[in-house]
């Protein structure tokens, strides 16, 4: 793309298309959809974390007047260990449908284990207590250090730790292990003045989005079953959902529901094939909501991990070599974005001698899922700790020891590929010339920074672009919209055809109105479904242009198209969008225009965030002060949807580093299931998050765009943790900066 | 002829850290050092993102490689 390009609509902060749906509650989400006829269905969750299961007995339940049907892992097909493609990556079909139901263990506290539909939601609940289930209760292990130890209880019999050049002999928790190096680690460290090493620890963290996980669903054994539901992919809902239940995938319909945030935690599936079990066996429609507490003790959130990081420096603030490890906690089936994790730990720096080790391990908790920019968070935390206080030992600027070492186009990365044009060094130039930056810390509060990077992703989206005989038309695309996306497919689409966005209405299509396309996440919507959606209003241009041509008498190369109006280039001729679609009847059939791709060359985006806070001395609680996120969006299409992102990303940042983790006592029992103990920032907890919008174009999209959603919540783990411990004048080595472990802190060295 | 540039982890397989093939789509490089080197599976390459010339391709199949083109397996990434 060209850099000097002008937009008429892209750019614009226009009023979002949903937005009076959701704001008169007109929108339906996942629990909103009733049927006639419809009952509810409710789960029976394991009360320990670790057990056998001896014995189900199900039969008093099925005798109560009101239950109608009753599901366990046995009415699932019989699976094999599959891999099934994804937009979050591959997924073992059979761990994806142990986890909806256990089969013959129970591998976390709320791990589900049987089902029942009765004809009120109180009914099902009550009747969980007639399942009579045998457990033999195994030794839990919570803590990936625990996991790893040789004697550690096993959760799989059947894993072997993958990544060694020999098999090992003897089951392990340790799913996998990966290494990536480049250069010469023990030479970079010999080479260097000063070396940097320290260890953390950080929480596992729920995404808190607010919507429960919730659907209704139909099973129709001839004709076709339907399943609506909040997902982030409900294309990905489907194929998952036939494999574990043995569909063809043409019998089953997913419709998405509006959603209530997901931020990665609504990619998979936990009630969907469970509801249709219940729906087959008792001829009814099924809704299954889950309650608060199951949100948290049943999905999956990210994981906790512990991690080392070490770097090595020149006097100067030349970064000579890095070293990180890493053992991110799984949940109970392997899976960890641990990959991920090695992949950007180092990677906002151009440091030519890097060496990663991680560890993919299971423990007693649930699997973990997606949350925004999987992986780097953790990893990149540590990594900006420890730059952070080499910046401070050798006396430096900490913006100018990450501009001496900033990964900047030609940087060779870890994972592979040198970098193509990336924005680091502009997002930490805007934060150096920040107001934030240039003003003077307040007395007695701490300041802290760090940069983020994600790769972002491109993938699989499908669009169709119907227009109408007045000239609007409708956008119909496959990715559900959960930041906004259907203003940035409505302006894409206004700017390739020049009408205005409000003529342009899209809608999410379910699974039999498009081909697949794959879900939000990994910011590749705007990215990935906006190039469709250029292409499909290229394909209408196209036609308006051949359509034209034929009334004139020209070819469609003799027709120019701007300012939405068609013009004769061999005469005086025009006619407007409108015009041409209304006159479509006469010159071929209704105009339309569809893109089925597979988007490549997503661009990194890197981000920059400064974060200020007052620590009370005497309670251990830290109030963020003042906080500014800085990030490279390649080009925003929504501006204002744009720096939502780069909020949203820092406040869930902010509150994985201060306040919010998982409790479980001794036994593996969750002990804060809820909102009011598990502590997620609230709007009157923050200041307003200052943004600062870096634009450097990704050359592979026609409009520049990288997507934003993910790199937002990389940068706060480090700035707050910086930050805190500058205040209290000590090294933060543990996240989150709850008040007691400040306190501890404080009052301990 | 297409340059491929093993990672740290594919080196373990290949001993090498880089090979020269001449090949003019993606499917044909993966068949090409497959066949070069016994320890890499086929089928597995075929499951990996790959970068060609610093553009990262989810599933690059059919991807065309020029003469002068440089290549890297990866982890396909996902996301939130």
């Amino acid at each position: 793309m060209s850099e000097a390009q002008e937009f008429k609509y892209i750019g614009q902060r226009t009023i979002r298309p949903d937005g009076f749906d959701k704001v008169t509650g007109r929108a339906a989400y996942g629990a909103d959809l009733t049927l006639p006829g419809m009952i509810w269905g409710k789960t029976l969750r394991s009360p320990h974390a670790h057990a056998k299961i001896i014995s189900i007995d199900t039969s008093k339940a099925e005798a109560h007047p009101d239950v109608m049907s009753v599901a366990t892992f046995e009415d699932f097909v019989t699976l094999q260990s599959e891999s099934v493609a994804g937009t979050e990556g591959a997924s073992g079909v059979l761990d994806v449908a142990r986890n909806c139901l256990a089969d013959d263990k129970v591998l976390y506290h709320g791990h589900a284990i049987a089902a029942i539909a009765a004809r009120t939601e109180r009914a099902a609940k009550d009747a969980l207590d007639l399942i009579d289930v045998e457990y033999e209760l195994l030794p839990s292990v919570m803590d990936v250090e625990d996991a790893m130890k040789e004697d550690s209880p096993v959760l799989h019999d059947d894993m072997f730790t993958a990544g060694y050049d020999e098999k090992p002999s003897k089951a392990s928790n340790i799913a996998t292990r990966v290494e990536m190096k480049m250069g010469d680690v023990d030479a970079g460290f010999a080479e260097a003045d000063i070396i940097v090493e320290r260890e953390f620890r950080t929480p596992t963290a729920h995404q808190g989005y607010i919507e429960p996980h919730a659907c209704t669903v139909t099973y129709d054994e001839n004709g076709q079953s339907m399943v609506w539901c909040c997902t982030q992919g409900h294309f990905d809902v489907r194929t998952l959902t036939a494999k574990v239940l043995g569909m063809e995938l043409g019998k089953l319909k997913v419709i998405a529901s509006e959603i209530g945030g997901g931020f990665g935690g609504k990619t998979v599936i936990y009630q969907e094939p469970v509801a249709l079990v219940l729906s087959k066996k008792s001829g009814r429609p099924v809704k299954m909501v889950m309650d608060r507490d199951e949100v948290f003790i049943a999905t999956g959130p990210t994981s906790a991990a512990k991690l080392k990081a070490k770097v090595g420096a020149k006097k100067d603030g030349t970064i000579t070599a890095m070293q990180g490890w890493m053992a991110y906690e799984a949940g109970a089936f392997k899976g960890s974005p641990m990959v991920p994790g090695v992949m950007t730990m180092f990677t906002p720096y151009d440091c030519p001698n890097v060496l990663v080790e991680g560890f993919d391990v299971v423990v007693n908790k649930s699997k973990v899922a997606a949350y925004r920019a999987p992986g780097a968070p953790q990893a990149e935390y540590a990594a900006e700790m420890v730059v952070n206080e080499l910046a401070e030992i050798l006396g430096m600027d900490p913006i100018d020891l990450r501009l001496k070492n900033a990964a900047k186009e030609g940087t060779q990365t870890i994972y592979g590929p040198k970098l193509k044009r990336v924005g680091l060094v502009e997002c930490l130039e805007a934060a150096k010339n920040s107001p934030h930056y240039q003003s003077a810390i307040p007395e007695g509060q701490g300041r802290g920074l760090a940069s983020g990077f994600w790769f972002n992703i491109g993938g699989q989206s499908s669009v169709s672009i119907n227009m109408n005989p007045d000239g609007t038309g409708t956008i119909v695309e496959g990715s559900p919209d959960i930041g906004g996306s259907r203003a940035s497919m409505q302006m894409m689409a206004a700017e390739v055809l020049q009408i205005e966005p409000k003529n342009l209405k899209p809608i999410i299509a379910d699974t039999e109105n498009l081909p697949y396309s794959a879900g939000t996440g990994g910011s590749r919507t705007t990215f990935a479904t906006g190039m469709a959606v250029i292409e499909a209003s290229e394909k209408v241009v196209a036609q308006v242009k051949e359509r034209a041509a034929a009334v004139w008498n020209v070819t469609a190369e003799q027709v120019e198209y701007a300012d939405g109006v068609a013009r004769n280039t061999a005469g005086e001729d025009s006619m407007t969008l409108a015009e041409v679609c209304k006159s479509a009847e006469k010159t071929g059939g209704q105009i339309s225009g569809n893109a089925n791709i597979n988007a490549r060359g997503a661009g990194p985006s890197f981000a920059v965030h400064l974060c200020d806070v007052a620590v009370d001395k005497e309670t251990g609680k830290v109030d963020v002060t003042r906080y500014t996120a800085i990030q490279d969006a390649g080009k925003a299409i929504h501006p204002g949807y744009v720096e939502g992102q780069l909020q949203g990303g820092a406040v869930q940042g902010i509150g994985w580093a201060l306040n919010e983790e998982y409790i479980y006592n001794s036994d593996g029992v969750m002990e804060n299931p809820g909102f009011l103990d598990y502590r997620v920032p609230l709007a009157s907890d923050l200041p307003m998050i200052e943004t600062i919008t870096v634009e450097v174009p990704n050359a592979f999209h026609p409009y520049g765009v990288r997507g934003v959603g993910e790199t937002g919540i990389i940068p706060p783990l480090g700035a707050v943790g910086y930050a805190v411990g500058n205040a209290i004048d000590r090294k933060v080595e543990e996240l989150p900066c709850s008040p007691p472990r400040v306190l501890a802190l404080i009052q301990n060295g | 002829m297409a340059i491929v540039i093993f990672s740290s982890e594919l080196q373990k397989l290949t001993g090498e850290e880089q090979t020269r093939v001449d090949a003019e789509v993606f499917k044909d490089i993966v068949t090409e050092i497959s066949n070069q080197y016994s320890a890499l599976e086929h089928d597995e390459l075929m499951e990996m993102a790959v970068a060609i010339d610093g553009e990262i391709i989810h599933t690059p199949f059919l991807e065309k490689v020029a003469a002068t083109s440089e290549v890297h397996f990866l982890y396909r990434i996902s996301g939130g």
